[in-house]
């Protein structure tokens, strides 16, 4: 209870947990968002652009208007709201997923390496290192551009990310269950008889969630910033889906004309990114207050 | 010391092989054909055979693989209508799409990618190192709500983003620089700097914020330190016991952390690359992704497992050489 009380009065938290609340809520509805704006993200408009000055939307501030809450954009007149509501989805959606098999991937080898033997130890710290040193962006490009094109890329994304990122989640996981395993109670459950699993079920989980729920909130962000980027670099979420990476690397071709345009799909990523690190900033915060210096 | 560097060699030869054979299994399950996509439009089945030929294609992927790794050693010799071409010892192979040796290609590229990456590493943590110890200090509290700040963001924007802004800012609205297009250092040296700098500053965005945390965290650990108190009761001055003593117990992380960063810089620095259009090692990978040219993108993966494996070498020996308190084994 006092973690929550003291939650609630971090002022930069509550900023960051209701912007990143409402950005997950327009995830989640933004189909009837866009229905309610009479819009859909892959219609065409041509005739709401200036074909004598290259295709830019015509009118002030990207063609605003009552019918297109965000203008359009250059290029195809595609409705620029429904574009980014749907690039919300995209992006929360390949970041959760991604966390969750991350968190899976991590926890399970980081307690397996810190509960089993000294060569599984060894084994898999190995393989833990190696991952986290190995710069990813390199390899998941490799990966995405290798599988077909008919298999769904949001999901694939999520697998890439996370099979590239779950290795800081296993190297905590691994220290605070070497730790954890020495503690008494544990050590008593052992003696009676208690199987590894139960052990590691019983005593071991339950000590592990706020470290690791720490250090999670910090990798979603990531998350969404490994799939902006990706996508940007076109071995992302392929088009007509709109993503918010994808939308900003259109945007550098538009500079000149439209410079407008760069800013709602920039600027949502980076309001949304700054919510979550602000969420995880005041988690850590009050989970672990020795490390608050860390980002204080 | 023999021992160790043995174990460390053999250790890093084994994390590229596994690379390579990761790469190398990938691509054999790819969908598409690059003797298809070499061949073109109109291609006839002997031709294809052909093509297939000179490439390598017709044998087996494991036998495929063997001869890469012969290449590596020994040099290896193909095929190349009438005439045999040789390929000397560190032989990557030839490119599926320009036909030009991946060494070459890879060489043509490295110093445009080190240009963007010695630079942007120098500017973080210079940043990095002075924002930090400045915030560390207790007389400059005031600064700390600066350095949080520049900590937050580096967490919470791509560096894609950055760049984007830094363009948007600089060559279209203010036109105080051309749209940057990279001029070799031995060519104009103030060219060089001129076109680089928007992507320095834009990783340094990223890179610094991290330099800074650490350098902070770890002056204030280095201040409560044993040694700097005795330091103190011995009566140095107190600008030599931070610079001499707190400074470097503080910067020891940081060896670390500049090492590995500056090899991932060298070769992934991917989006950096792309945003500003510079012919660095990562547009190369992009570009031979897309048109599934095996050579070249293997040559990539190998060259960036290299430089990350040789940095944590060199960074561990840095980490003792800073720290006489680790001892390697």
């Amino acid at each position: 209870m006092i973690t929550l009380r003291r939650l609630l009065g971090d002022r930069a938290f509550l900023t960051g947990a209701v912007a990143a609340a409402v950005m997950v809520l327009v995830a989640l509805t933004a189909p009837l968002l866009t229905a309610l704006a009479g819009q859909d993200p892959t219609t065409y408009h041509n005739d709401l652009l200036d074909s004598a000055r290259g295709g830019v939307p015509t009118g002030a501030l990207g063609g605003l208007s009552g019918e297109h809450w965000l203008g359009v954009e250059p290029g195809t007149g595609r409705d620029l709201f429904a574009r980014v509501v749907h690039g919300a989805r995209v992006s929360l959606g390949v970041a959760f997923s991604a966390l969750v098999l991350q968190l899976l991937l991590g926890v399970g080898i980081g307690v397996a390496a810190g509960l089993g033997g000294r060569y599984a130890d060894a084994v898999l710290s190995r393989l833990t290192d190696l991952t986290l040193a190995f710069p990813g962006l390199v390899l998941a490009i490799a990966l995405l551009a290798v599988v077909p094109q008919s298999w769904p890329r949001p999901v694939l994304l999520a697998v890439v990310i996370a099979l590239l990122g779950w290795a800081g989640t296993a190297r905590i996981t691994r220290a605070e269950t070497l730790s954890l395993k020495t503690r008494d109670y544990v050590a008593a459950a052992r003696v009676s008889g208690a199987s590894p699993l139960r052990v590691a079920r019983r005593e071991i989980l339950p000590g592990l969630a706020a470290p690791v729920l720490t250090y999670a909130a910090l990798v979603l962000p990531g998350n969404m910033i490994s799939e902006a980027g990706l996508s940007f670099l076109g071995v992302g979420v392929r088009p007509p889906t709109p993503s918010w990476g994808q939308m900003l690397s259109t945007a550098t071709t538009w500079f000149r004309a439209d410079p407008l345009y760069v800013f709602i799909p920039g600027g949502l990523l980076f309001v949304t990114l700054l919510a979550f690190v602000l969420v995880a900033n005041g988690v850590r915060r009050v989970l672990d207050p020795r490390q608050s210096e860390v980002l204080r | 010391m023999i021992g160790l560097l043995l174990r460390r060699v053999a250790g890093a030869v084994l994390v590229l092989l596994a690379l390579s054979a990761i790469v190398y299994a990938l691509f054999y399950l790819a969908p598409r054909d690059p003797a298809v996509l070499t061949c073109g439009k109109g291609c006839t089945p002997e031709r294809l055979a052909d093509v297939r030929a000179a490439m390598g294609l017709d044998e087996s992927a494991l036998t495929q693989y063997w001869h890469f790794l012969e290449g590596l050693v020994t040099g290896r010799d193909y095929p190349a209508g009438p005439d045999v071409r040789h390929c000397p010892a560190p032989c990557l192979g030839y490119s599926f799409e320009t036909d030009q040796p991946v060494t070459a290609l890879l060489a043509d590229r490295l110093p445009v990618s080190a240009s963007l990456a010695l630079g942007a590493e120098t500017l973080s943590v210079a940043v990095g190192i002075g924002a930090g110890s400045l915030a560390g200090l207790r007389r400059f509290r005031f600064l700390d709500p600066l350095v949080n700040g520049l900590v937050l963001a580096g967490y919470a924007v791509p560096v894609f983003l950055v760049g984007l802004f830094l363009l948007l800012l600089f060559c279209v609205r203010l036109q105080w620089l051309p749209f940057p297009q990279y001029v070799a250092f031995t060519t104009d040296p103030l060219q060089w700097a001129q076109n680089l700098i928007l992507p320095w500053i834009a990783l340094a965005v990223i890179l610094s914020a991290t330099y800074a945390r650490l350098t902070r965290a770890g002056l204030e650990q280095a201040l409560g330190e044993d040694y700097v108190r005795t330091a103190r009761a011995y009566g140095f001055p107190e600008r030599r016991i931070l610079r001499s003593r707190a400074l470097r117990g503080a910067l020891v992380p940081l060896v670390t952390l500049t090492a590995m960063d500056l090899a991932s810089l060298m070769a992934s620095a991917v989006l950096t690359e792309t945003m500003f259009g510079l012919p660095g090692v990562g547009q190369l990978l992009v570009g031979a992704v897309n048109q599934i040219d095996l050579p070249v993108v293997v040559g990539v993966i190998l060259l960036t497992g290299f430089l990350v494996v040789v940095a944590n070498a060199v960074a561990d020996l840095l980490y003792a050489a800073v720290d006489p308190r680790v001892q390697l084994t």
